[in-house]
């Protein structure tokens, strides 16, 4: 038999399904990260984002039979971790507070890029700075949720616009339309982290310039 | 058609993506060789994209995987 049952994830799937219960740690494994940045992004804090990563992913395990092949696992597992992650949220924000569900991107704002001069001076190893790292986490917290999420999916789960949208029941155009301007508003603000990597100033007259 | 920089920002997004169709991706490709700006802006926005893709920036929970294989380890023995 050419097939090889059990070396890819649908073979594995159908092997836990048909009892051999212990494979799903090898199933889950490679998603595990996925799971929690997902919860993250929709939490903002670790400790709530492990609990809720722990959650869903034990939801996934006791509801594998109903994973259809229809669609593609890292999806439906997100799916299951945004849900968690929702509920997570409601429960910690109270009834009083709207629907976290019902935000839409509005078309106000401004989301033009920043212009940076003197690019071609910066050097890459700039890339490899703590601080542009911690300033880009502070960033990506700050977006506001619904850009967080759809950037989420995309630049650091790498999903593609199709599965974003199916994930979080939206269209493609919105998950363009949000990505777009969370990528802008994420260069705008790292701009001037960016641009410090010129090396120590010559101090001018006793004074910094 | 000569595009205006702001015309190229608005596509920057779905330029990187490669999801621009091709007569687009050639003007705002001809725009790019001549503008320093919007070159710029896409290297920079692009970096963003290579850092946020990179594991060390969003890190784990210290001992995350392991708490979770052991949650997970008592769930399948009770199923």
């Amino acid at each position: 038999m050419k097939e090889q049952i059990g070396t890819n994830e649908g073979g594995l799937i159908a092997r836990i399904l048909a009892g051999e219960k212990e494979l799903f740690h090898e199933l889950i494994r490679p998603y595990e990260r996925m799971v929690y940045l997902t919860l993250f992004s929709i939490i903002k804090n670790e400790t709530d984002a492990e609990d809720g990563a722990q959650e869903a992913i034990i939801n996934a395990y006791r509801h594998l039979t109903s994973f259809r092949g229809d669609a593609k696992f890292s999806t439906w597992l997100t799916t299951i971790a945004i849900n968690e992650g929702r509920k997570r949220l409601r429960k910690s924000k109270g009834a009083a507070e709207q629907s976290i569900e019902e935000q839409e991107e509005g078309h106000e704002g401004d989301y033009t890029p920043a212009p940076l001069t003197d690019w071609r001076e910066i050097p890459l190893a700039a890339l490899e700075r703590k601080e542009l790292r911690e300033a880009l986490r502070i960033a990506v917290a700050e977006l506001p949720d619904i850009y967080r999420q759809v950037f989420t999916l995309r630049d650091l789960e790498e999903l593609n616009i199709e599965e974003t949208a199916q994930a979080l029941g939206i269209n493609p155009g919105a998950v363009k339309v949000r990505l777009h301007r969370a990528r802008i508003m994420l260069q705008k603000r790292l701009v001037p982290f960016l641009k410090t990597t010129a090396p120590a100033r010559k101090r001018f007259f006793g004074r910094a310039l | 058609m000569k595009l205006d920089c702001k015309h190229v920002w608005e596509h920057i997004s779905e330029y990187i993506d490669n999801t621009v169709d091709a007569k687009l991706r050639e003007e705002i490709e001809r725009h790019l060789e001549h503008c320093e700006i919007c070159s710029a802006i896409l290297d920079s926005t692009r970096n963003i994209l290579v850092l946020t893709a990179d594991d060390r920036t969003f890190e784990l929970p210290v001992g995350y995987s392991e708490r979770l294989h052991e949650r997970l380890k008592e769930e399948i023995e009770k199923s």
